[in-house]
């Protein structure tokens, strides 16, 4: 390992850029550095990614520096395969909400900016943080950008729709706060997550403690019933804002469930797993069925991520190591997936300002591009096999037929639905006649918006046809975690 | 007493002598009439500020005690005087301005703004019941005429004569409290009090008497509930910069004699007082929370907001132990710089015709003024809570107090409501990002009110950043406050 803590390079460097946006007077050069920023910092962590070592389960890059000595809390960061992952899913979705937001924020340039970088560092924090306290700063940190990223350049209802999203989330997270000091003081005065895994607390501290944490993470990620907050906020936050909710903030529910909940309440997690997969499963149905009858493009989407991160859910609370393997890939997918597909709404909704699906028709017929592009990432939504999301939603179906029939039936049942809602999509939106007058005048994508779609798509192929990279680098610490659920 | 003896009272109480030399200096000043007097009279008042300051810190060290030991300079005393010169300070820095706009410049103002100071400074450093009780009249006739100071305005007056009169009652009740103790323990010291209880068991009826009647006379003070009545009639009606003053160091004063006083000396007999503290603090909190919800005004909703904190800051004395005692002083000092800031921008609202109390005056202020609706953000951030600000860590540490002592369902009852408390903060976040701006803003934006908010921004973030050297001198200054026992309605334990 080097000397340069590299890992606190790639968390910092968007903010440390902050400086120079301040600096800058022309929009131009703000949107040009941002993205500078950003890309490099997309550079850093590709080159982690190369540099991970994908043989072992051990926490990669660590660096530890005490920051309160009284409490026993360190600035300790570090990544195994698992959040190596999501750092390389953050940091590629960064630079490409610069490019989606080049002209769709016309106001406010800087002050745009400046929150996606801070919001960049924050949940590239989430998830290297080693500490518990740590990560519960950067954790509820990014409720302050993201607050005002949807509040102030989003739709009609933005002041709602982030009031919403922040109450939610912070009630959830104020309860994971007293889980966290609980944890602290029954595993021996320590934030630190490595030692707190590996204390076996009694059962009864892991049953509330499990409690507590699952509130947050189920409004994060989120779980029925509580994902209201998800349709408005999305269909209320600008194309940037709903691409960081969808890709990354979604992801980070979840990814606490894989960093906490399992491998430091096993007993709890394995107790109360026939709940969370049995509202896992409402969750797939439900948000299939409310997709089904959207008429708003960005509802609908929001509803499939309920929907599809019904999946994820359900496959890591199967405990085995498909459903693990195809939940924490289908995480990966749906970042990729879904950003692409409010990427792609966003960019018509900036050409029509419309999002209602009645108000298209037959764009095959005049952008037949931005039309494909469309109809790949629905495909990969849909798991089509031969895109991404058919490996994670069929590793996830074999681990949830495997924990029991009814199970993978119902999980069944909503991967058609999903075919059913994107289907109808693209036939809505994309084929058919022409008829609607706002239609016939559109422009084709343009070089800056391919440069973001592209690299979604290459993601979606590669994983779809040859997953195995990705697999390699989640399997020594998907097994690690495993056998810390399961027990030796 | 001997003469060395005298010689080491008065050096051990000299920041508080020079405070009231200096009150008196100031007395003459004013009756100067000079075109710059104002500017006299503030570099004046902050200059004694400063030298009392120093000296204070000269002090810090091993405990000293003075005047036979009804006195004393501790770590607990210093930490609270230190809040008190940082407040008094950022004061006298955001009232220049205040005072000029309201044209009431002239006058006793610093003078009785430095009386309020000693009256503080006495309160923290007596460990005698009747020293602290002079601290505290002291502190509240300064404190009366302060909040009536803009004696044109009939809500100034409104407000002062409230306060006159509710104060005067609370003050008649803790005196009464204090008379019931001596005349059971035959002694006004506290370290006597705390030895004369130890053997009380079980508890009279004098006794439970004698601590209502303190609590009652202190939880007035805090503005907690159901004492809390004068707390937004008087925030609305003083002037600005006496509800910033008043909103953090009389109510961190309050505090800190709460913790000598039921920590020190009725630690012994905490089961009489701690059950109804715990009540108390949760109602507190709640009432401050939902009330504040639908405040238009801005005084009046961080009125309610501080008895929302004061509620919290009680928590930390329920749970009590080092921790408790450090979570109660730490959360003070940071709702120092958090909330004077906030008050600093009301301040800075303050110009013209514009009175700056409607939070719609604040409507839009983010597009013109982006960096001073920024630090607005950080304040109301912090006062929500939200990290990484000063304020998620003066939560956080109460919270850590509180779970030490098995209280997690008091901890869980906590930041529930401070989550509804975080609604209305947002709120006029929102107002200033969210909304486009109705008319022009004229910001009273003179240099002493730059460097005001500018320092309480500083104190915000870098305590929120590392908050490790602040932690280690409020859990230094406390002393070990071990409570008689844990109570059973843990959950966890």
């Amino acid at each position: 390992m080097s000397d340069l803590p590299l890992l606190s390079i790639v968390i910092f460097l968007p903010i440390a850029g902050i400086p120079v946006i301040l600096g800058l007077k022309s929009d131009a050069a703000i949107k040009w550095a941002t993205l500078a920023i950003l890309t490099a910092d997309f550079l850093l962590a590709t080159s982690l990614v190369f540099a991970f070592d994908a043989s072992t389960a051990t926490m990669q890059f660590a660096e530890s520096v005490v920051w309160i000595r009284a409490l026993g809390i360190s600035y300790a960061v570090g990544v195994d395969g698992i959040s190596v992952l999501f750092v390389f899913l953050t940091s590629l979705l960064g630079w490409i909400c610069v490019v989606a937001s080049w002209t769709a924020i016309d106001t406010k340039i800087k002050t745009f900016m400046i929150n996606l970088l801070v919001m960049q560092t924050f949940m590239l924090g989430v998830f290297c943080a080693l500490d518990l306290f740590l990560f519960y700063v950067f954790w509820e940190a990014m409720l302050i950008p993201m607050y005002v990223i949807i509040g102030v350049w989003g739709g009609d209802n933005r002041v709602y729709a982030a009031f919403k999203f922040f109450l939610y989330t912070l009630a959830g997270s104020l309860l994971f706060l007293v889980g966290v000091v609980v944890l602290y003081f029954e595993g021996g005065r320590s934030f630190d997550i490595l030692v707190l895994m590996e204390r076996d607390f009694p059962f009864h501290i892991q049953a509330w403690v499990f409690l507590a944490f699952f509130v947050a993470f189920a409004v994060k990620v989120p779980m029925v019933p509580v994902h209201t907050w998800l349709p408005d906020a999305h269909v209320q936050a600008p194309t940037a804002g709903s691409i960081i909710l969808a890709g990354v903030l979604l992801k980070m529910g979840a990814y606490g469930f894989l960093r906490f909940s399992l491998p430091m309440l096993p007993d709890a997690a394995q107790y109360f797993a026939p709940f969370v997969i049995a509202l896992s499963a409402v969750a797939i149905v439900y948000g299939g069925f409310l997709a089904l009858a959207q008429e708003d493009l960005k509802k609908l989407i929001a509803y499939s991520s309920v929907s599809h991160m019904g999946f994820v859910t359900l496959g890591l609370f199967t405990f085995k190591s498909n459903g693990l393997n195809g939940a924490v890939l289908q995480m990966f997918n749906h970042g990729i997936t879904t950003g692409a597909l409010f990427l792609f709404v966003g960019l018509i909704y900036e050409r029509t300002h419309t999002r209602q699906i009645a108000e298209y028709g037959g764009l095959m017929k005049v952008v037949p591009v931005y039309t494909l592009f469309l109809g790949l990432f629905s495909l990969a939504s849909m798991a089509v096999p031969g895109t991404n999301g058919f490996v994670g939603e069929l590793l996830v179906l074999s681990g949830a037929f495997a924990t029991g029939k009814a199970t993978g039936a119902i999980a069944i049942v909503g991967a058609m639905l999903s075919a059913a809602y994107m289907l109808r999509l693209i036939r809505r939106v994309g084929l058919g006649p022409l008829i609607h007058d706002k239609t016939r005048s559109l422009w084709e994508i343009n070089g800056r918006e391919m440069s973001a779609a592209l690299p979604l798509a290459i993601f979606v192929i590669w994983v779809g046809f040859y997953p195995a990279p990705f697999l390699d680098i989640l399997g020594p610490s998907l097994d690690h975690l495993l056998g810390q659920v399961l027990g030796p | 007493m001997d003469k060395q003896a005298i010689i080491r009272s008065i050096i051990v109480s000299s920041p508080e002598i020079i405070v009231i030399l200096g009150a008196c200096l100031m007395l003459f000043v004013a009756l100067m009439k000079n075109k710059h007097q104002l500017n006299i009279l503030t570099g004046l008042s902050l200059a004694i500020v400063v030298l009392a300051a120093g000296i204070t810190a000269g002090l810090v060290g091993a405990p000293q005690s003075a005047y036979g030991d009804t006195f004393v300079v501790d770590g607990l005393a210093i930490f609270f005087k230190a809040i008190f010169f940082l407040a008094t300070a950022l004061t006298l820095f955001i009232s220049k301005r205040y005072l000029e706009e309201e044209n009431i410049g002239e006058g006793e103002y610093h003078a009785l703004l430095l009386f309020a100071l000693v009256g503080m400074m006495i309160m923290v450093s007596g460990r005698d019941l009747l020293v602290i009780y002079m601290g505290l009249e002291l502190q509240a006739l300064a404190f009366y005429v302060l909040v009536g100071y803009q004696r044109r305005d009939p809500k100034s007056t409104e407000a002062a004569l409230k306060y006159v009169i509710l104060g005067a009652v609370s003050s008649g009740i803790f005196l009464y409290g204090l008379s019931l103790v001596y005349g059971l323990t035959g002694t006004t010291e506290l370290s006597a009090i705390a030895v004369s209880l130890s053997g009380e068991e079980p508890p009279g009826l004098a006794l439970i008497l004698a601590i209502l009647f303190l609590m009652t006379g202190l939880l007035f003070k805090l503005g907690a509930v159901p004492f809390h009545m004068w707390v937004p009639d008087v925030y609305e009606g003083a002037p600005t910069p006496i509800t910033a003053y008043l909103s953090v160091a009389s109510k961190a004063a309050a505090f800190a004699i709460v913790l000598r006083i039921f920590l020190e000396g009725m630690n012994q007999v905490g089961t009489i007082w701690i059950d109804a503290v715990t009540v108390i603090a949760v109602i507190t909190m709640a009432l401050g929370s939902f009330v504040a919800l639908v405040q238009t005004n801005i005084k009046r909703m961080l009125a309610y907001s501080s008895i929302a904190h004061a509620g919290i800051a009680l928590l930390g004395i329920v749970a009590g132990g080092q921790d408790g005692v450090a979570s109660v002083m730490l959360y003070l000092l940071i709702y120092t710089f958090m909330n004077l800031g906030m008050f600093a921008i009301i301040v800075m609202m303050r110009s013209g015709a514009v009175r700056g109390d409607n939070i719609d005056d604040y409507t839009g202020l983010a597009t013109s003024h982006p960096f001073w609706a920024f630090l607005a953000l950080i304040f109301l951030f912090s006062l929500a809570g939200i990290p990484p600000t000063a304020g998620f860590f003066a939560k956080f540490y109460i919270l850590v107090a509180l779970i030490n002592q098995g209280y997690v369902v008091l901890a869980v009852i906590a930041v529930l409501l401070s989550a509804v408390a975080a609604y209305f903060y947002i709120r006029v976040i929102m107002v200033m990002y969210m909304k486009p701006p109705t008319r022009h803003f004229d910001l009273a934006l003179t240099p002493m009110l730059r460097i005001s908010l500018v320092v309480a921004g500083i104190g915000t973030v870098g305590i929120g950043l590392i908050p490790g050297w602040f932690l280690d001198q409020a859990q230094n200054a406390a002393f070990e406050a071990p409570l008689a026992q844990a109570r059973s309605s843990s959950l966890l334990h």
